[in-house]
Formats: structure tokens, sequence, C-alpha cells
């Protein structure tokens, strides 16, 4: 059987008919007992499997999915991948998921496409201007790359703006993280599951969680649709759902699930070639490799479950996309969609042991996760192989919330929520 | 566009309103709350899958009301004027 991918492996299989390829990961039933259990199988869960058996040889874990894998919010964003943040806490968390992302392909071998694309944040006034001047500084003593860009560096940057007087967005300059870029979403799950199950992780899917088991006072594993499973320790990544689970196990979350959407043009030749994202309407918009434009917006106002968005938000996306970019009056747009995701009010992760001891936590990414899924998946897993909190995951602790040492980059990144 | 019932106004297009929290999450009284109290009432919420109750505010005609909905499919089942179980006793 051909497990490693490599050009070599293409074309011997391209000779021998692509007889040989194996499957990309195992579905076995799950065992009664594991050294740790992982609920949730988007990026996140998939990563935190991965670098469980990859830097802790923790290679007994169950990773459990209600669905299939990367059927969440994995698979339903706009695949964005960046770090300029405003606080060094999140610098340092945001950083690290970026430098992982970097040598991402070679790691799992597994092509998730990452490319650098660079990302451009729009400044509309001479207020957003200064904004812009203040946040630069701090990503840049964080460490981050991140320049100042005039109007010039705009229109060289993205010549296709609407830059004629009178405009109802003009471009006063932006921000611009030429190491920022996009990746391949689905590849990014895909990837990690692979790397995971060849070592040794077993990929549970249509597995959902129906309670835990709470013994002593401690969570010692849990009830799925099919049959109990204990583990002494239990990760849960699941975003959108995290009050729904943190119910069963007897806590709450800060958190208010909310509806993302976003949504894709009919594919055609490149006209845009970067990230653009403004943040006076809400849009940001790159180009996948298919040729699609990959269209973004702000939240659903209406705390929500239910996987689709409501027109308002998307008039309003497509509304400003037009005004900003005039050229796209003529695309047919191709598919809509929403992911749920978990707001949390300092628009700043959750991660570490929850309320209930043996149960641990990796939420609160809100509209952001997928571009932090390689330092998710690394400080949840550090937390369930050693117990304790990395350097990095420690800031973005629960007990936050109650120490009011808030990471709030609502404020200063200007997230839109 | 979804149509909500403002109980003074009657059915008015969703983008004249504006989510104002769970209802039912009373501000802590007196003088010996704990942070973990204050945390609670500022920041933790039940956040259901399924049927909810909510204040909201109808932003032209500045009242706040509860409207009891279904996160999932959007679907309201009510609304009325804010009673005693939301104000507090």
């Amino acid at each position: 059987m051909t497990r490693q991918y490599s050009a070599l492996s293409l074309f011997k299989e391209g000779i021998a008919g692509q007889t040989g390829w194996e499957k990309a990961w195992r579905s076995p039933d799950p065992k009664p007992r594991y050294d740790a259990i992982i609920i949730g199988g988007g990026g996140h869960g998939l990563a935190t499997a991965y670098y469980l058996a990859k830097n802790h040889g923790v290679t007994n874990v169950a990773l459990l999915e209600k669905g299939w894998i990367g059927g969440g919010n994995t698979g339903r964003n706009t695949t964005v991948v960046r770090s300029n943040y405003f606080y060094p806490e999140s610098a340092a968390i945001y950083g690290l998921a970026h430098s992982l992302y970097k040598s991402l392909s070679t790691d799992l071998n597994y092509n998730v496409m990452f490319s650098a694309r660079g990302i451009l944040t729009l400044a509309h006034s001479e207020s957003a201007m200064e904004t812009a001047a203040r946040s630069v500084n701090a990503i840049q003593v964080n460490g981050i790359d991140c320049e100042l860009f005039s109007v010039e560096d705009v229109r060289r940057v993205v010549p296709i703006y609407n830059f004629s007087p009178g405009t109802r967005f003009p471009v006063y300059g932006g921000t611009w993280q030429p190491s920022g870029g996009t990746a391949r979403h689905d590849a990014v799950a895909w990837g990690y599951a692979r790397a995971a199950s060849r070592l040794g992780v077993d990929i549970i899917q249509n597995c959902e969680i129906s309670d835990f088991i709470i013994e002593d006072g401690r969570c010692r594993g849990i009830v799925t649709s099919r049959g109990a499973i204990r583990a002494e320790r239990t990760g849960m990544a699941v975003a959108g759902h995290s009050s729904v689970l943190a119910a069963k196990a007897g806590f709450r979350l800060p958190v208010n699930s909310y509806a993302l959407q976003a949504c894709v043009s009919e594919p055609v030749k490149p006209i845009i070639d970067t990230v653009v994202i403004s943040p006076d309407t809400g849009v940001y918009v790159s180009q996948s490799d298919k040729g699609e434009l990959v269209i973004g917006g702000a939240l659903d106002r209406i705390p929500s479950y239910g996987q689709r968005g409501n027109l308002p938000v998307l008039e309003g996306v497509i509304a400003g996309m037009l005004e900003m970019y005039p050229i796209f009056g003529q695309l047919k747009m191709m598919r809509q969609w929403a992911g749920i995701v978990d707001v949390v009010p300092d628009s700043s992760p959750i991660i570490g042991e929850s309320p209930l001891p043996g149960l641990f936590l990796n939420c609160g990414w809100g509209t952001g996760g997928f571009k932090a899924i390689p330092a998710g998946g690394t400080l949840l897993a550090h937390l369930l192989a050693t117990g304790r909190h990395h350097d990095i995951s420690r800031p973005f602790d629960l007990d936050r919330f109650a120490r009011g040492r808030l990471v709030d980059e609502a404020a200063g990144s200007g997230i839109a929520h | 566009m979804q149509l909500f019932p403002c109980p003074f106004c009657g059915p008015r297009e969703e983008s004249e309103f504006h989510y104002g929290g769970e209802a039912g999450n009373l501000r802590p009284d007196g003088s010996e709350v704990t942070a973990e109290r204050w945390a609670g009432y500022l920041h933790m919420r039940d956040n259901p899958k399924g049927p909810t109750r909510e204040i909201w505010v109808h932003l032209t005609c500045g009242e706040f009301f509860a409207m009891s909905r279904d996160s999932v499919n959007h679907k309201v089942s009510g609304s009325s004027v804010l009673g005693e179980a939301e104000h507090g006793a």
C-alpha cells in the first residue's frame, strides 16, 4: 500500500492504475477506554489529536465527531490565516499558529496549500488611518510583520478597488501583513486526520455525545451514540456548540452562538491576488485557487444555531462589496452558507481546564478559529498531556472572566463583534 | 427578511431590532457579591440550542420587550411586555 505522498508515489501509482492508495485515515470502532478523548472533529480537535501523538507520545486517543470531520466551521470559513493582533498574548497564540501553518504541508505530508499572499485591512477615513497607525505600531512591537499602507500602496495591491471621487467608502490607506494569506480549509482537516490516524489515533465519525461520565466530581469519560467511552482526560473543541456540551457537564460559558455567513461567486480568471478586509463594511474578499471569489461579512446579530444565516447581513455584504468593487457587479454568486461561531465578550479564545475537572476547553475563537487551528491543537494537546497550561495558553483560561483580566481584541484589533 | 413582533408596534422587519440578552439574567444585589457571581451576571450565558426567551429592543420605538424564539429554526412563538421575571422583584 502507498502511504507517503510524494511525486514518486504519484508516479508509481499512475503506472499501477491508482490501485495502491490506502485510505487517508482508519475508521475503527471505539474502544471502551482511552488515555484521552477529544470531542469535535474539526480543525482544532484533529490538530489536538495530532499534536498529542506527535509532541507528547500519547497515541491511545479517540477523536469523536458527531457528523463528518471538517463538516462544521472548518469547512465553512473563508480560509484566512493572519496574526496581526494588538495584544502580546494574542500575538503569541496567533503567531504560533501562523508559524506552524508555514511548514504544515511538510509536517503533515499533506498539501494544505498555504499561500502567503498578504492581507490588507483598509482604512476608510482619517481617524481610521490614525487607528491603523497605532495598530501597526502595536503589531510590530509584538514582533509580527505589519506595515502601514498609503493610498498609493493600496492602489498598487488592489487596482480594481473603486478609487473614484465621491465613492461611499474612500480609501485613506490601510494595514498590510505580507506573510498573511489563505490555506485550503478541507486539506487542513484531512491532513491532520491522516497524520493523527497514522500515529495511532482512532478517528470515529457519526458519534454524538449524549452525556459525560462524572464520578467523584471528575470527568471520567463520555456516553455516546456508540456506547460509553472512558478516559481520565477529555478535551472539547466544538466551537458554536460549546454551551450545549457545557450544559451537559454542569457549567456555563461566556459564549453566545451566532451564525457567520460567507458566499462564493462563479470561478473567474485571476482578478485579486491578496485578501482585502474592510472593517467599515465588514466585507472581506479573496480569490480561491479555483477562481471563485470568497466573500465573507460580519456576524448575523441574532443568536442562532441554524447553519444558514439571515438575509439582511448578506444584503449588506453584497452591497458593500459592489460599492468597493463595481467590477464584480456582473458576477453570479454560486453558494451561500453559514457556520455557528462561539462569540466571547473579549473576542479571545478560552483554553484551559473547565469547571469540571478532567474536562478541558478549546473554544471561544468566534469568527477567527481557522487561522488558529495549529495553535489551538498544540495548546489543548499540552493541557491534555500534562494537565497544566502552556505559557501561551495561560492568559486565555476561563478564570479571566472572574478576575477581570480580559484580552479585549474586540477593542484592540477592532474585531467586528 | 424575517418579521419580529414588537408588543407595541406589531410585526416589523428584523433589522429594526437589536438583541439585548437572555431573559431572567438578573443583576446581583447587595454589597457582598463575589467576583464569580459578577462574572456570572456579566459574562456567563445559557446560550440554549432550541427554545429560548430573550430580551430585545425595537430600535424604532425604543421599547425593550421579551421574545420567545427558537434558536435553531428561528421561529418566533411570541413576545410580551417586560414583567417582573425580567426585571426582578
